[in-house]
């Protein structure tokens, strides 16, 4: 249909904006490996020196333990409270059943500074009297908040999609509800739950906005780059775990492709 | 002929399986236990959070103590009408998310379009996923990328050195390219399914009846385009309006998230913060309730 100088033209815009999306983390990448501690362009040598210094370094290190640790929490209760809500939403028709997926969604959906800022109030005046000040609890609970609706999103897809004949048949078999659940309804929802749970832990991995509202004096890795990214003799351990995390996003893209597959974006026609 | 019984064992009556059948009974019992906590976290915990942000909003700081006087008032939005600097960087932040949007709409059409209808579908697959990639790296990573390429003695004044050229340097431009750099797969996606939605034969159609490309691009695809683009520029223009890290990290201008975040944080202003973080908030409900209009909800 389209014309043949109308393909060409196509093919050199798309060529274009690929390179607009990879020439940034490709500079990154080549200057993971920068023998000079200063970022000027053209780069004098290569060195592997800066990758053995930001293994070692005890600031990269603890703030992976810490990225890690927030991420495993706030998708753990991401995945109870998202799946809950996603069966409710599956089994019954109830009042207000609309106004669920709008709700997930919405600390997604608005300003993270609004929602970090809204969570920091909160924190301040219903946590402290308690005696919990900010600090990892601080940083799960605002992670968990936002990625709730990654897993509410993939488990409801999942159940869906498959017949709700299976638990009633379970049912009529004999088991009680927790056997169904056990036996039927947790198997046919696993992959999602994984698909949902990896990627709530690379959108809590990455998330900075709300966790600078929620941190306290606890450093996960996108904030210890944020500090690090003022001290230019940092910028070389910066760089390194700079393209970690490029090479790491690859994991999520997996996923998603994955996803996308099966709900028909991607097509093997 | 010797008959056989079969017995079977007796049902067991663990608490368990107990209540297990008595949540079968009570439907309403189930349905609550399973919402409970859930709606608990997102109602008490979030939308509570949100409206004491709101009442915040209306509050004022003692000018002698600093301290937060509870009564309620519109004196921060009198102040953010008064004051022309919060005017300014309001306009500011509008502009430049405005900005990013068309930016990113214009660079995603020929890809989307690619996709959608010449590439074939290993090329498409293989697309989807280049694209998903820089989608998923790290937000800093790729402002960070962007600091070092625009720095002074970066890569971009070196190549453009040789033709007497010099880059734009940090500043509202820096700020516009990473925007757009940033959200531009936000775009490309939707954009994308919308494109591949448009049947062929509408198409052939417009051609059968005498149009040119050109024609039937403007007459056929932009419009039936059009709530995939808007679909996809909620995204641009929502994840600019609330940033303020980007422009910290680019430039030396400030938007509506730097004077929120400051107020949060050093002039321990919440009450004027929490007033002017309402405004990105405002701006993007009548966003939303324009893009309803445009049909983008279903191209989501």
């Amino acid at each position: 249909m389209e014309t043949r100088s109308a393909r060409i033209a196509l093919r050199l815009a798309t060529g274009f904006t690929l390179a607009f999306l990879y020439l940034p983390l490709a500079v990154i990448a080549l200057y993971a490996f920068n023998q000079k501690r200063i970022q000027t362009w053209p780069i004098s040598g290569l060195t592997l020196s800066w990758w053995q210094k930001a293994f070692h370094n005890p600031g990269v290190r603890d703030a992976v333990l810490r990225s890690v640790e927030a991420a495993l929490g706030a998708t753990l209760i991401a995945m109870v409270l998202g799946t809950l809500a996603a069966l409710a939403v599956n089994r019954y028709r109830f009042f207000g059943r609309e106004t669920i997926s709008f709700l997930v969604i919405l600390p997604i959906a608005l300003p993270g500074i609004v929602t970090g800022m809204a969570l920091n109030a909160t924190f301040r005046t219903v946590f402290e009297p308690f005696g919990v000040s900010f600090g990892m609890f601080t940083i799960i609970v605002g992670h968990a908040t936002f990625c709730i609706v990654v897993m509410y999103n993939n488990v409801l897809a999942r159940l869906r999609r498959s017949a709700g004949s299976i638990e009633e048949a379970s049912g009529d078999l004999g088991a009680d509800t927790w056997q169904t659940f056990r036996y039927i309804t947790l198997p046919l929802t696993k992959t999602a739950l994984l698909a949902g749970g990896l990627l709530a832990f690379a959108l809590s991995f990455d998330e900075v906005i709300v966790t600078t509202f929620t941190a306290g004096a606890v450093q996960t890795v996108p904030l210890w780059i944020l500090q690090n990214l003022s001290r230019p003799n940092q910028l070389p351990i910066v760089n390194v775990v700079a393209v970690s995390l490029i090479l790491l996003s690859a994991i999520p893209v997996y996923i998603a492709s994955r996803i996308a597959q099966e709900s028909g974006i991607l097509r093997r026609r | 002929m010797a008959s056989v019984t079969y017995t079977q064992p007796p049902p067991r009556r663990s608490p368990g399986r107990r209540f297990a059948a008595f949540l079968y009974r009570h439907p309403r019992v189930q349905l609550s236990l399973l919402l409970a906590t859930p709606l608990g976290w997102l109602v008490i915990a979030y939308l509570g959070s949100l409206a004491v942000l709101f009442l915040a909003a209306f509050w004022r700081l003692d000018p002698f103590t600093a301290d937060i006087v509870k009564d309620p008032g519109l004196q921060n939005f009198q102040t953010l009408l008064d004051n022309p600097v919060y005017r300014e960087i309001t306009i500011r932040t509008v502009k430049i998310a405005a900005a990013v949007t068309i930016t990113d709409a214009i660079l995603a059409f020929p890809i989307a379009y690619y996709m959608a209808r010449v590439a074939t579908p290993r090329v498409r697959n293989l697309l989807v996923v280049l694209i998903l990639m820089p989608l998923w790296s790290s937000y800093l990573v790729k402002v960070y990328a962007w600091r070092v390429i625009l720095q002074e003695d970066g890569i971009l004044n070196w190549a453009l050195g040789p033709f007497g050229l010099h880059g734009p340097g940090f500043g509202e431009i820096a700020m516009w390219l990473v925007f757009s750099y940033l959200w531009l797969p936000y775009m490309i996606l939707p954009l994308y399914a919308g494109l591949e939605r448009i049947p062929d034969s509408l198409l052939e159609a417009s051609g059968d009846l005498g149009a040119r490309a050109g024609r039937t691009f403007r007459t056929i695809v932009l419009p039936l385009a059009l709530p995939a683009v808007v679909a996809g520029s909620i995204f641009t223009f929502s994840l600019t309006l609330g940033d303020f890290i980007t422009p910290n990290l680019v430039s030396s201008v400030q938007f509506i998230g730097n004077v929120v975040y400051a107020n949060v944080g050093v002039a321990n202003n919440l009450p004027l913060a929490a007033a002017f973080a309402t405004v990105p908030v405002l701006i993007m409900i009548a966003y939303l309730l324009l893009a309803k209009r445009l049909g983008a909800f279903e191209s989501l």
